[in-house]
């Protein structure tokens, strides 16, 4: 498909946008509609796209396998280190209000860890069972 | 919707019902913003009519087969589909008229989730990450569980080739 | 009646997912019916929440009157977590097609009696 001129010129054009409007639903989960899961998944297809419209070897460049699975991981470490941390801090698990000084702003410093934690999760998960389906037929694979 | 789930019941070619499931999801994203539900309809329409669509795609292509003809007729499952739609539709009078301001689903934690004692302007936010935390750690987990699922049912294994697994 | 009509919508769509599920025997099609069924679910979750008047729950000075979000809360996990199903589901439908060679119900069961018939006739 990288062939077809006009996939590749609009290709070109509006996946920069995609990744830009999911960082920025990402942190403007607060505020507006919006969130942790909707920025991974958006994350996600933009990359899908690249990958449909480039070719599966140049998105496995852009964002190895080995990234994949470590950002499956990371965060859902995230998440749990964001509990683990109110736990050292004197409050309950996954208690905001000893983040900070402020208690308020500790509200707001854990929703931001943890939002951020279920985005990388999120966006790993859908990365990596696209490239497991799209490899899987290619006979080659990559092993994982 | 109920259109593009009838020809979807009915349509054998694998592609076409895969597209329509797109459809449906699409219709499904724009009425629950009717219903005032932004979160909602953002995440199924990235999530029911993007990921959803593209995973189909690709087990399609990977199963590359149309759905044969069905060998006997459904009556069973036609009789006992509209069995339970009689039943559900009788149990669902009892239920609160829509939109009704004294529903007992509006008494109970709504309104202190709404009294926003954190200052998060997204209620849904501030309840999903902070109220009830604990059940999106759990949620979050499911994800990382189907996820590593799948690693664990379509790896190869580079060494063993044509062994068992093809 | 004319109250419960979300409520009648929802259970149409739902028998129409379980109708897919049960009398369709290709195994993709099955999945597409399944997922039918769960986005009816939210549907009737998510309805009842609404109050004619309101708005999106999201805080600003102007509204006074919100529609409820804890619907949306279980919602957006029951979304997430049905999506990572249909992904485990196609996956193991992908491993047996690359068994039996095919993901018709009745092609796989009469493959397995006929594996079964072959075993009791050896023992």
């Amino acid at each position: 498909m990288k062939n077809d001129l006009v996939l590749r010129v609009v290709g070109k054009l509006l996946i920069p946008f995609i990744l830009l409007f999911a960082v920025y639903v990402q942190f403007h989960g607060d505020f507006g509609p919006g969130g942790g899961f909707q920025a991974g998944t958006i994350f996600a297809a933009g990359i899908v796209f690249h990958a449909l419209i480039f070719g599966l070897e140049r998105a496995r460049k852009v964002v190895p396998d080995a990234l994949v699975e470590a950002m499956l991981a990371a965060g859902v470490l995230l998440y749990a280190g964001v509990g683990v941390a109110g736990l050292l801090l004197g409050g309950n698990f996954l208690d905001y209000f000893v983040l900070d000084a402020d208690p308020i702003h500790g509200q707001h410093r854990g929703i931001f860890w943890v939002e951020a934690g279920v985005a990388v999760t999120v966006c790993g998960v859908m990365l990596k069972i696209f490239y497991m389906f799209a490899s899987r037929g290619d006979g080659s694979g990559g092993g994982a | 919707m109920l259109m593009a789930v009838i020809v979807l019941a009915r349509t054998r070619n694998l592609f076409a019902v895969i597209v329509l499931s797109g459809i449906y999801s699409f219709l499904m994203a724009t009425l629950l913003v009717a219903l005032d539900a932004v979160d909602v309809a953002m995440t199924e329409a990235a999530v029911g009519a993007g990921v959803s669509t593209v995973l189909l795609l690709g087990a399609l292509r990977l199963c590359r087969s149309e759905e044969a003809k069905p060998a006997h007729r459904p009556w069973l499952p036609l009789a006992l589909s509209l069995a339970t739609a009689a039943l559900l539709i009788y149990g669902a009078l009892g239920l609160p008229d829509f939109a009704d301001p004294e529903a007992p689903i509006h008494r109970h934690v709504a309104p202190r989730y709404l009294e926003n004692e954190i200052d998060v302007p997204n209620v849904v936010t501030a309840v999903l990450a902070s109220f009830r935390g604990y059940d999106t750690l759990g949620e979050t987990t499911v994800v990382f569980t189907a996820g590593a699922g799948i690693i664990a049912l379509l790896r190869r294994r580079k060494s063993k080739r044509g062994g068992d697994e093809k | 009646m004319i109250g419960h009509f979300s409520h009648v919508v929802t259970v149409l769509l739902m028998v129409a997912g379980l109708y897919v599920v049960m009398a369709r025997g290709n195994l993709i099609k099955k999945l597409v019916g399944l997922s039918v069924f769960q986005t009816s679910v939210y549907l009737l979750y998510i309805a009842p929440g609404k109050l004619i008047g309101g708005t999106a729950p999201i805080l600003a000075p102007q509204y006074t009157l919100y529609s409820n979000p804890l619907p949306h809360v279980l919602i957006l996990t029951a979304i997430v977590v049905g999506v990572a199903t249909l992904a485990l589901g196609l996956a193991i439908a992908v491993r047996i097609k690359e068994t039996y060679g095919t993901i018709e119900e009745d092609e796989i069961i009469a493959a397995d009696n006929a594996v079964q018939d072959a075993e009791d006739a050896r023992s």
